[in-house]
């Protein structure tokens, strides 16, 4: 039997903001089938997301979902995360609501390695404001800020994570779909801070500038230009040339998990209090 | 019999926290706010609450507002730059009817200023600070045993009506040492959250005919609702171009105005017969007392009018009192913020002068009088 969408999806809650090809809505699905994979009760799930077009989702959503300020999710989920530690929290962003104005609250989430899931659609643009430059899109490629092709230089966004100290990485794209749902599965069920870079396309402000003819061609370009890590690995130098892995890019397992050190200590406190040490 | 403490101030702001329930801090050090969060630090930990040291005042915000979704009672502690920073979350907790309380030790200066000099030049933007009209309430100790009880104060009135809540209160306070009472537990009153008793699937977050304050839901209750910083309707979800909008900031507001008799709260002294008056909250307010006491000595018939809720603005009662003197002095630790509302209340029904300082110290006793003098 197909999948039960509307298990999860609110009732009257559709149809969402995002444009016809816009491929937002694949990676939607492909997160309700994963968390009802892992059976997680949709009491216990808490979904934040920040500012832009990715960050719509958490309304569509039947869980406890927060839609916060440009950039500013992981603070708020950081926050609910240290209250409820028990709890499965999961952020929802964008390339330009994490790591531009949100760039300093995701490396220190990375750094902290708090057990939350981030899920960050890079569509390469801002999309929800009409296509601005963001800290992802590619050199010379046109944007309505950069109106002659775009002359800053981008974030390799599992490059950053890593650096920064998350100990889960994966990259997956939305022409992958039934990859995503093992990426995602994978991310949740980590002890700690997970990143997934989800490559999205962004027909309406992103493709229509840049020569993609349709929403299609994102996808095939996507097809064309993501391999599965252990291939991408295997590949001589010469030929990773404008290739990308995705997969799962990085995992430390064993890490200090921050809210199981914080509350370790509160035990630790407690005990020594109590004359047990 | 409560217990006797020497405290300095931001420390008393801390244990008035705790004494209100309140387990969960986020911040960002700034001076002269900082003891708060190293009083937390400290003391979190050992009661089981949480403590979190962000990496801006702007995910310290945000920390603190997630953390009061999540059903906790939370805090953050900052100064003016960091005030700053804090503003456009604290508009998303207004708008999101999220409580928490927000403390601003105010140092002097706009941008860094003086770090560790008094200043009360930030209190238009304790009212004004984040976009977009908005409730708020703001509450102006003036004594470390206040800033105990205010606090407290201010956690219950941030439960009640689901609002954050600011408290302002000077550097000298802070960091001014003063022996205060801790309460028992129950002998302050400690008010929690109103939460809702329909069925998960009956229940509306933002439903106006619930009255004014709708009952709240914690995260990971069972009520799995939908929050968004967006103008939004009854059941949370965004709404657009709709007369739910201009009622529903109507409603916002008023949550905060028809409760006036609840929020606002003063110290009137010698006020009955008074001639000339003052208007100073904050350690402004402390030298004022002193000046009075001293006007009344040399045959002046003087009175202070010390705000301890200074947003929403004591407006009837500043009207009132502008009715029956002859004059109004307004010492504050800024270049004339606080004395356009006292203006603005009382109408021309009498004379009003201020005291401005900001040069890092505070307002003195002897300059308070000489003004006094003058407006009698
Ligand atoms: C503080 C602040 N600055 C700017 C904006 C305007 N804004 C809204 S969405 C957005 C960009 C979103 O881009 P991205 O995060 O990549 O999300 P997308 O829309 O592409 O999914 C911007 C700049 C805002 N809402 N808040
Ligand atoms: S503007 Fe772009 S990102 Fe936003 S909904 Fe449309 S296609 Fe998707
Ligand atoms: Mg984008």
């Amino acid at each position: 039997m197909a999948f039960q969408y509307d298990r999860y999806i609110r009732g009257g809650k559709l149809p969402h903001i995002w444009c016809p090809g816009c491929t937002y809505g694949i990676v939607f699905k492909s997160l309700l089938r994963v968390v009802d994979t892992l059976a997680i009760s949709k009491d216990d799930i808490a979904l934040v997301s920040g500012i832009g077009c990715a960050s719509r989702l958490p309304g569509y959503v039947d869980f406890n979902t927060l839609h916060t300020t440009h950039g500013r999710a992981l603070g708020f989920a950081t926050g609910i995360k240290m209250a409820r530690p028990d709890k499965h929290v999961m952020v929802v962003s964008g390339d330009g609501d994490a790591t531009a104005i949100g760039g300093n609250h995701f490396i220190h989430a990375c750094r902290r390695n708090i057990d939350i899931t981030v899920l960050v659609f890079n569509n390469y643009i801002y999309g929800m404001t009409g296509g601005q430059y963001s800290p992802t899109t590619p050199s010379g490629h046109m944007a309505s800020t950069m109106p002659y092709g775009n002359v800053d230089p981008s974030f390799n966004i599992p490059e950053l994570a890593k650096g920064a100290g998350a100990s889960f990485v994966a990259r997956g794209t939305a022409y992958h779909a039934a990859g995503l749902d093992k990426l995602l599965i994978e991310a949740i069920r980590h002890k700690g801070l997970s990143v997934v870079e989800i490559i999205n396309a962004c027909p309406t402000t992103h493709g229509r500038r840049n020569k993609f003819k349709s929403p299609t061609d994102m996808l095939l370009w996507m097809k064309d230009t993501f391999m599965p890590v252990a291939a991408f690995e295997k590949l001589p130098p010469e030929k990773t040339a404008g290739k990308f892995p995705i997969g799962v890019l990085y995992r430390k397992e064993g890490l200090p998990e921050y809210c199981e050190t914080y509350y370790g200590l509160v035990e630790r406190l407690k005990r020594q209090r109590e004359g047990r040490v | 019999m409560g217990k006797i403490k020497l405290l300095q101030g931001n420390e008393a702001c801390a244990e008035g926290a705790l004494y209100a329930g309140c387990t969960f801090f986020g911040g960002y050090p700034i001076t002269p706010s900082t003891e708060v969060a190293e009083y937390m630090a400290k003391r979190l930990p050992q009661i089981g609450g949480a403590f979190l040291q962000m990496e801006d005042e702007i995910a310290a915000m945000a920390a603190v507002i997630g953390g009061a979704l999540a059903g906790k009672k939370a805090l953050t502690a900052t100064s003016g730059p960091g005030f700053s920073l804090k503003q456009e979350n604290i508009g998303f907790a207004a708008l999101t009817e999220i409580p928490c309380v927000i403390v601003n030790v105010m140092r002097g200066g706009p941008s860094t200023g003086v770090p560790t000099g008094p200043g009360q030049s930030d209190i238009m933007q304790c009212r004004w600070g984040t976009h977009g009209d908005h409730p708020v309430i703001c509450l102006t100790p003036a004594y470390v045993q206040e800033i105990f009880s205010e606090t407290v104060r201010a956690f219950n009135l941030a439960e009640k009506y689901r609002t954050p809540v600011i408290i302002a209160f000077d550097e000298i306070v802070g960091h001014m040492r003063e022996r205060i009472e801790i309460p028992d537990p129950g002998v302050l009153p400690v008010q929690d959250r109103t939460k809702p008793t329909c069925p998960p699937s009956e229940y509306l977050p933002y439903d106006e005919s619930k009255g004014d304050v709708p009952p709240m839901a914690n995260f990971f209750e069972g009520y799995r609702y939908h929050v968004t910083g967006l103008n939004h309707g009854s059941d949370g979800f965004p709404v657009n171009a709709s007369p739910r909008i201009h009622t529903d900031e109507l409603r916002l507001l008023r949550k905060v105005e028809s409760n006036r008799a609840d929020i606002v709260r003063f110290e009137e002294y010698l006020l009955e017969d008074a001639e000339v008056a003052v208007f100073a909250y904050g350690i402004s307010g402390r030298s004022a007392k002193t000046a009075v006491e001293a006007a009344r000595k040399a045959g002046i018939k003087a009175g202070l009018f010390r705000p301890l809720t200074i947003w929403p603005f004591p407006e009837a009662q500043v009207a009132a009192l502008s009715a029956r003197v002859k004059g109004i002095v307004v010492p504050e630790l800024s270049l004339g913020q606080i004395i356009l509302e006292v203006d603005r209340c009382a109408k021309g029904r009498c004379r009003i002068e201020g005291i401005y300082r900001v040069d890092g110290d505070p307002i003195n006793p002897a300059q308070i009088l000489a003004k006094v003098k003058e407006a009698n």
